[in-house]
């Protein structure tokens, strides 16, 4: 054999397994999407065929009925409500604190940087109780605010994300502006937050994801079902109480994903390259 | 608002009264720009953090006022609540399982992903899709249906005659653990993308100087690509240990902790026992425990730093 061969060969071979291995990957999610098109007695029936027996498109209808006449318009339009206003706050606030940490020299500056390096670890979910509490105190329980405002005082993962963006980008620009008249607070607003959006734009993406996909919050602090997000709304299709309409849960679960899907296929390359520029080598 | 008052003050020269001048001083403007960060500091930490601390030495269900009941809450926890201890040691089995097999998959396919054309990249974004989507419900409710009753795993396992009845790996407390596992290993994308970022980053003159001198790719691989990648992995390793031990949604929704607590996970009964029986005084110290455990794991492994972690410039 020639080289040239015994590297094609090679080749195929690796192509072979690597896509191979890839519909192993996304193998749930496939099932997922066409036991949507299931019939609940194929469902049972058939688990381990992939493909519908035959095409039947009610589970859509069925589920977006929702439980005891809330519907998913209104689960879908609360999570969509949610995430934006959040989201914003998150960004927001993160790109101002960042600034604050990259180009500002003030006392105390390292002290503060150290503990937002502190945030970045602490994990989150053992501060609920009190926070609940808290919350509880002002009012909150059953209103979005718990799950909206903490976001709009900055979120050390975006912060340090923008922040290493920041430092990135030359002095010089920041001198410049300086020169021409320009103060500290212009220099944030004209200068260095248009030169930061691949930053703004991975954190947002990042946001997004999370926000979307949380449940522990919203179970924690909603009760209304008028108030719910679709993750707790999917959670109640695996409640035992409700009849389990296996193929209603997949189609909603479906719908669900979609947007997370969508901002994933339409900005990847700002997530590979967030991570890339913006990433560990601090 | 403030831009354009300042640009014009600006012009009218600067420092010429006192407020602006201490508007513009260097510590105002710092502390302008992070108020908003110490701020929520202070009411969503710092505050929540004390309390906590407080509260775990009291009774307390929610209402009412706490009854200060000192050490109670702690020593109940390691001498009196058998379901505790098995929470912690499956929280531990479950992130010492995991945290490696999901770092050796990120990997293995990040060298294997890390160069070619658009194919490549096709690859990639495929094994990446399951960590944007894992985390969510929609995903713990397929899960449920792929490893339960005459679910496809299991109706493959008796067509290969690896079993010969219906078997729901999420009933059965020998397995229940090792489905939250594999689900949580299958979302590997996000250490993926950081290995392939510092693959990208190791200089490939060290690579053709180690050809020259007759290297494998084994040889490579152990010399070369392990030692550079050291911080990275070290990185990963910090933060997938802490986000191993906040697991909740997956085990929470796909088996409730059950069976017989087989998978229930800390922050899964930390929940139980704050939300449903309203123990919060027993949550609160549970989560100060958990805290701990977190900040001695991590200072391990940045005191055991030194020893294998390589940095290439230093500073």
């Amino acid at each position: 054999m020639t080289y040239k061969t015994k590297k094609l060969i090679r080749k195929i071979l690796f192509h072979v397994f690597v896509s191979l291995t890839c519909v192993l990957m996304i193998y749930p999610i496939l099932y997922m999407l066409f036991g949507s098109f299931k019939t609940q007695q194929d469902i049972f029936q058939n688990p381990t065929s992939l493909f519908p027996r035959e095409w039947n498109f009610n589970n859509y209808a069925n589920g977006w009925k929702g439980f005891g006449g809330t519907t998913f318009t209104t689960f879908f339009r609360n999570s969509i409500a949610i995430t934006i206003i959040s989201v914003f706050g998150q960004v927001a606030s993160s790109a101002i604190i960042a600034y604050g940490f990259g180009r500002c020299r003030f006392k105390g500056r390292s002290f503060w940087f150290s503990i937002m390096i502190v945030m970045m670890l602490m994990p989150a979910q053992v501060l609920i109780i009190p926070q609940y509490i808290m919350f509880n105190s002002f009012g909150w329980v059953n209103t979005w605010l718990p799950l909206i405002v903490p976001g709009f005082f900055g979120y050390p993962f975006f912060i340090f994300l923008i922040y290493q963006f920041i430092r990135r980008l030359p002095l010089e620009l920041d001198e410049s502006a300086y020169i021409d008249g320009c103060s500290k607070y212009s220099i944030f607003g004209r200068i260095i937050l248009p030169l930061i959006k691949p930053a703004l734009i991975t954190s947002m993406i990042f946001a997004t994801y999370w926000k979307w996909d949380d449940f522990f919050g919203p179970m924690i602090y909603l009760t209304d079902i008028k108030k719910y997000t679709i993750s707790i709304a999917l959670k109640m299709f695996t409640d035992p109480a409700a009849q389990s309409d296996w193929g209603a849960a997949y189609a909603m679960s479906v719908l669900s994903l979609i947007p997370v899907i969508v901002i994933f296929f339409s900005f990847q390359k700002y997530l590979v390259e967030g991570i890339s520029t913006t990433g560990i080598k601090g | 608002m403030k831009n354009k008052s300042s640009e014009k003050s600006i012009k009218n020269k600067r420092k010429n009264s006192s407020l602006q001048s201490i508007v513009y001083n260097e510590n105002f403007v710092g502390y302008a720009f992070i108020s908003l960060f110490i701020i929520g500091f202070l009411v969503f930490t710092v505050y929540p953090l004390l309390s906590s601390l407080y509260l775990s030495f009291t009774k307390y269900s929610g209402l009412g006022t706490p009854e200060w009941i000192g050490l109670l809450n702690y020593k109940r926890m390691f001498t009196m609540d058998p379901r505790y201890l098995k929470s912690l040691k499956v929280t531990f089995v479950y992130v010492f399982i995991y945290v490696p097999l999901r770092l050796i998959f990120a990997l293995l396919v990040a060298m294997m992903f890390k160069s070619g054309g658009r194919i490549v990249a096709a690859y990639r974004t495929m094994y990446y899709l399951p960590s944007v989507i894992g985390g969510s419900v929609a995903v713990a409710v397929i899960w449920r249906q792929l490893w339960g009753y005459g679910g496809v795993i299991n109706r493959l396992f008796i067509n290969l005659g690896l079993m010969d009845e219906e078997f729901s790996f999420i009933a059965s407390k020998d397995t229940a653990l090792l489905t939250i596992i594999i689900l949580a290993v299958w979302q590997f994308g996000s250490p993926m993308l950081v290995f392939l970022a510092g693959l990208k980053d190791i200089p490939a003159s060290l690579y053709e100087a180690a050809t020259v001198d007759g290297a494998n790719n084994w040889q490579k691989f152990w010399k070369i690509t392990l030692p550079s990648l050291t911080p990275i992995i070290f990185f990963n390793l910090v933060n997938q240990l802490i986000s191993g031990f906040m697991a909740f949604t997956q085990a929470y929704i796909i088996t409730r902790g059950g069976p017989n607590d087989a998978t229930m996970l800390y922050v899964v009964y930390l929940y139980e026992k704050s939300f449903t029986t309203f123990q919060m005084g027993y949550g609160s110290a549970m989560a100060w425990v958990l805290i701990v455990i977190v900040a001695i794991l991590t200072a391990i492994l940045f005191a055991t730093q030194g020893k294998w972690v390589y940095y290439e410039n230093k500073g």
